[in-house]
């Protein structure tokens, strides 16, 4: 039987503290690009009661993305937004969810992540994440920006490390390991990185903004 | 004397798209902090880096 609300909260605030669920509670965090890094970022931040998400992807759930991405196999062909919104509701039915089936671009992004405190960056294109992070470092500075690059291959996991670059601007992975290299995503590396990515924005949210 | 990723060059009073070009950057896929302020990319070209200056160029890679 699904916990009620308060079941629920009372669960999270027994792991977390009083004092951080409160944080995750009024949080907003964007999440950009919903494959093997955003599906994973946002099952940790859905978990930890991140109280809304903004979830953005253009894409379906095709069948090459299963072997990494927390879609199923019945959602094939499903908007990603929507298929992955249905997975969070079934983990955390309290979270609030706005789902974008839109291709970020640099004309619309300050609007879609408008209301996030915290944006995570979580494309597969590195032109695209070049993208994102320069509109939001320029556009909108107040907000902090969790990124990521470099996490392809069969390469040590330890490898993943996340650095502060700024005061409020984040990176997450090996800075090396291109997908281009030919050298294949794999599930547990990616996941890897999207954890230090989910993590930092725990972190950041708490109010620690070192690595 | 500035600092890129925490190396030092002789680059001061130097363009920061010549410096990019130098170190062999694709503009597309970089982003620039020069002491902690981004540099927006139609700025590059009228950067002239500066003696004591820190600059960090993020240089992403694909997969996710």
């Amino acid at each position: 039987m699904t916990p009620t609300r308060e079941e629920f909260h009372n669960a999270l605030i027994e792991r977390h503290g009083a004092e951080n669920q409160k944080k995750f509670d009024k949080a907003t965090v964007a999440i950009c690009g919903l494959g093997g890094l955003g599906s994973n970022i946002a099952i940790c931040l859905a978990r930890a009661g991140v109280g809304k998400l903004i979830l953005i992807d253009f894409d379906k759930v095709d069948i090459t993305n299963l072997h990494r991405q927390q879609y199923k196999a019945a959602q094939v062909g499903m908007p990603k937004a929507q298929a992955l919104s249905d997975n969070l509701k079934e983990i955390n039915p309290y979270i609030t969810i706005e789902t974008h089936n839109t291709k970020v671009t640099e004309e619309n992004v300050i609007e879609l992540t408008k209301d996030a405190d915290l944006v995570c960056e979580a494309f597969d294109k590195a032109e695209n994440k070049a993208m994102l992070v320069n509109a939001i470092l320029e556009n909108a500075p107040e907000k902090y920006l969790v990124s990521s690059s470099g996490m392809a291959g069969f390469g040590s996991a330890n490898l993943i490390k996340t650095k502060k670059i700024s005061k409020r601007f984040f990176l997450s992975g090996d800075s090396v390991s291109d997908v281009n290299d030919g050298i294949g995503l794999i599930s547990s590396r990616v996941m890897v990185c999207a954890a230090h990515e989910a993590h930092m924005a725990l972190r950041i949210l708490m109010g620690e903004t070192e690595t | 004397m500035v600092k890129i990723n925490g190396e030092e060059y002789q680059y001061e009073n130097k363009q920061l798209t010549a410096v990019l070009e130098e170190l062999n950057y694709d503009k597309a896929r970089i982003a620039v902090e020069i002491n902690e302020e981004i540099v927006p990319k139609v700025c590059y070209d009228a950067t002239v880096l500066k003696d004591g200056d820190i600059v960090e160029v993020v240089s992403f890679v694909g997969g996710g």
